[in-house]
């Protein structure tokens, strides 16, 4: 079988888990049910809010990552870089309420800016959405652009010197053109994630003004078990973020650089000192906006590690699940991706393989992780003891949920190797395990690793299926923190935080020098 | 090596040793919420002492929050492997009861003293608490003495609330101001709304931020000052008893029609109003025992007594609880 195909059908057996998995919360469902939705005139305001918010915070987002992504691509080496792309992971794992407390410690009404300043910001509204989304997804979204200034073959940037291009020209012959490339699936993608925000948007919201269509899916799928309305709602969801992805598919645009030959590209235009001022500023701006939380964070956790009665067989057995299940998970997904990713570059002129491969690839984050809790406990009970299968069904639903993460990493790198080498291997006569094992894996390593520790470290941030397969034998370092929290223990739970955060870095750090391995091209 | 492989055969031993031991030993299935079963909830303190006077074991299973815990029940209908599920509140028995999966539990309740008279044969109680504003001294020297001070106009004092459509002490709160105001709620709502610094999706995020110092009061239990005291030996946090009263929060457990081990079940039952569960429960689970003589004398300073307890039939919460919610968003949601 060869891998396009065996993506096109991984594809296929996800998208139709999926829409099993609504079909049987829809079951029964009438077309008044539906009617009654679409006359309801809250649900057109908490619809209107949610494409608001979510507007706005990937707006932001992007615009944040754009100005710090160009710079630290032009600033190709400096000491801390590599440490600085690898803190861009932590907000991944980040559990909502730990995220909710670093911002507040920041930016609070008692937060420390408050304390220094005497002015008291007010975080509560549309501002504390807005701060929480860019805190989460900036770094996401420096991860997901850089990879587009690598595409550039090193003879492009020595001919922008020979012909004396100015930073401005640079910009906007080269990179502007290349941005429209990456700019609009980041933007999706973290339109989507912003969307599908719960704790967040409620907490720093303010009230319920700032309510999301998944506060609604939750209370007709956990407070009403009303399944059709909750169904309904759930498709209404994911139908709204794929009319997102359509329409950041139909503006993005495919740029082939052609050949290269793979040398280290010098940016000449970041050489002035002006040039590296103005970049370091700017790295320091943005990785000071999403690190001021985190150290608060850190501090709180030290002070929570040293102080408060810690249990450390817990925190130690706790850490350990969350590697257990984290690791398989992000391998899977990591392993479900590559081939999704080599189908959706492949078969690109098939409208519905694009389809198809386009919805398994989204199918984690477009789904609502409520509705798709509900619909594998109603298909599931009775025919499965979700007990004794608890870790293999977290494991599976994780790997499904951070699939996106995957495909998004591989797409654009397995679609530039496409364009590189597929005709030169055909015509070498290079196929299958060894063009894989000669060809591919050395340009692609790289973004595998990066697919696999970022799959990794979000995937022990998981807290909706351990929840979901609720095993008390079963507690990662999430369920462990939310646990302290309702026991009121604010202090070891900052601990934990810590913990956590520490082994996401960690993880992430390993397996993306470990099998990303130094930088080629 | 030897050592090792020695370890390992040991283990294994153990491991077989233990599987068999199941094999043997009836199962009880518990469903409950999560922090019953962390470390320092009542689970790991109970559960020995009942499986060692019942030769059984139990599965614990948790589940997220009580709202989930019935969500579940729900959508796994007669095919649920539980046999018992732990953890609803006196505002969801009426909906649990309507689903027709509760066997009437058909035990003796004569020892259950609560300040409201109890007679569901669904449900057994196994513990109980008042919702109160906590009060951080340190951030305010006169808190409000009544819920009229907190349902008048006025911006200050800031209030941390929880979500009545995603939390139980949300929806605590909704059912207090339903029962001292009645059709006034909404403007007593109203009221409140400017002083509402913001809502959370849970009673973690908001005594979360309460801690944090966000703002001077949150909604929780009279009893969470009984655990500052004891448990952090401070007494910067201070529950609040109101002249209207405070409104009571009931939890409980019951029975599956379709358990495999009924017999099992009502003695799971029983036992919860036993002495040795009831005296687990005030420091576990930081709520009030629904027997006498199990109350640490801490508590009687440290939780203090409300002058009104609130509690609206169960059957009305279920019928209204929709319009109410609703009512709710339009009075603070605009």
């Amino acid at each position: 079988m060869t891998v396009p195909r065996l993506g096109l059908i991984l594809a296929a057996l996800i998208t139709a888990a999926i829409v099993a998995d609504y079909a049987a919360l829809l079951w029964g469902a009438t077309a008044t049910d539906l009617q009654d939705l679409a006359g309801d005139t809250y649900l057109r305001r908490v619809v209107g809010f949610t494409f608001l918010q979510a507007t706005l915070s990937a707006l932001l987002a992007l615009a944040a990552a754009i100005p710090a992504a160009r710079a630290l691509a032009r600033q190709s080496a400096f000491p801390g870089r590599s440490l600085i792309l690898q803190f861009c992971a932590l907000p991944l794992v980040m559990p909502s309420v730990a995220a909710i407390f670093g911002i507040v410690a920041i930016y609070g009404r008692s937060g420390y800016l408050a304390q220094l300043t005497e002015w008291k910001p007010s975080i509560y509204g549309l501002t504390g959405i807005l701060i929480a989304h860019v805190f989460f997804n900036l770094p996401l979204a420096i991860r997901l652009l850089l990879p587009a200034w690598s595409t550039v073959p090193a003879e492009t940037w020595r001919l922008t010197a020979q012909l004396g291009m100015s930073s401005r020209q640079v910009f906007r012959l080269i990179e502007l053109p290349l941005l429209r490339q990456y700019v609009p699936a980041a933007l999706a993608f973290i339109f989507i994630l912003c969307f599908l925000s719960f704790a967040v948007v409620l907490t720093l919201g303010g009230g319920p003004r700032a309510t999301t269509l998944e506060v609604a899916i939750y209370q007709a799928l956990r407070a009403d078990v009303d399944l059709p309305r909750g169904g309904a709602l759930a498709l209404l969801q994911t139908v709204a973020c794929l009319v997102m992805v359509a329409i950041a598919w139909a503006m993005g645009r495919r740029l082939d650089f052609g050949r290269s030959t793979r040398l280290v590209g010098l940016r000449f235009d970041g050489m002035t000192a002006g040039a590296r001022f103005r970049d370091f500023a700017v790295i320091a701006l943005a990785m000071g906006f999403v690190a001021l939380p985190v150290a608060a964070l850190v501090f709180d956790g030290l002070r929570g590690l040293l102080f408060a009665q810690q249990n450390l067989s817990s925190l130690l057995s706790a850490t350990l699940v969350t590697l257990a299940l984290g690791l398989p998970a992000g391998l899977i997904a990591t392993a479900l991706g590559y081939p999704i990713a080599v189908a959706s570059d492949r078969l690109r002129a098939s409208p519905p393989a694009v389809i198809l491969i386009g919805i398994a690839g989204l199918a984690g984050v477009i789904a609502s992780p409520m509705a798709i809790g509900a619909g594998f406990t109603l298909t599931l009970t009775g025919r499965v003891d979700l007990y004794a299968i608890a870790p293999a069904g977290v494991i599976a639903m994780n790997a499904l949920l951070m699939l996106p993460f995957a495909v998004g990493v591989l797409r654009p790198a397995v679609a530039r190797n496409h364009a590189q080498v597929d005709r030169l291997c055909a015509g070498l006569g290079i196929d299958g395990w060894n063009r894989f094992r000669v060809v591919d894996w050395p340009m692609l390593r790289k973004p595998i690793g990066l697919a696999l520790g970022l799959t990794t470290a979000a995937a022990m941030g998981d807290l909706a299926a351990i929840a979901l397969f609720g095993n008390q034998n079963l507690t990662n370092l999430t369920l462990l923190l939310y646990n302290q929290i309702s026991a009121y223990r604010m202090e070891s739970a900052s601990g934990t935080a810590l913990v956590l955060l520490a082994l996401c870095l960690a993880s992430f750090a390993v397996i993306e020098r470990g099998v990303g391995g130094r930088a080629v091209s | 090596m030897r050592f090792s492989s020695r370890l390992v055969l040991s283990a294994l031993t153990a491991f077989v040793g233990i599987a068999s031991a199941q094999a043997d030993t009836p199962k009880l299935t518990v469903y409950t919420y999560s922090s019953f079963v962390a470390e320092w909830g009542p689970g790991p303190k109970i559960t020995p002492i009942f499986e060692q006077q019942c030769g059984c074991k139990i599965e614990w299973v948790g589940v997220g929050d009580g709202a989930g815990l019935l969500a579940k029940l729900k959508l796994e209908g007669e095919k649920s492997p539980a046999d018992i599920v732990l953890g609803i509140d006196t505002s969801l028995t009426a909906e649990a009861a309507a689903t027709g999966l509760i066997a009437p539990h058909g035990i003796d309740t004569s020892a259950v003293k609560l300040p409201v008279a109890w007679d569901d044969k669904n449900f057994v109680p196994y513990d109980y608490g008042y919702f109160a504003f906590m009060w951080d001294t340190q951030q305010l020297k006169d808190p409000p003495k009544s819920l009229a001070d907190l349902a008048k106009d006025g911006a200050e004092p800031k209030i941390l609330l929880e979500d009545p459509r995603t939390s139980t002490p949300g929806l605590g709160l909704l059912l207090w101001l339903k029962s001292v105001y009645g059709d006034k709620a909404a403007e007593a709502w109203k009221g409140m709304a400017p002083k509402i610094l913001t809502v959370s999706k849970s009673w973690d995020e908001a005594y979360g931020l309460f801690t944090k110092g966000e703002a001077p009061l949150v909604l929780s239990y009279t009893t969470s000052e009984a655990y500052h005291v004891m448990a952090e030996k401070t007494d910067r946090y201070k529950a609040l008893v109101f002249p209207e009263g405070n409104y009571m929060q009931i939890e409980v457990a019951g029975m599956l029609k379709s358990s495999k081990h009924p017999e099992l079940a009502k003695q799971f039952l029983q036992f919860l109003v036993s002495k040795d569960f009831q005296t687990v429960i005030p420091t576990t689970n930081w709520m009030l025992p629904v027997t006498d003589g199990a109350t640490p004398p801490e508590f009687a300073t440290a939780a203090p007594q409300p002058q009104k307890a609130l509690l609206l039939p169960a059957d009305e919460v279920a019928k209204h609880r929709a319009a109410w919610i609703k009512e709710w968003l339009e009075a603070v949601g605009q």
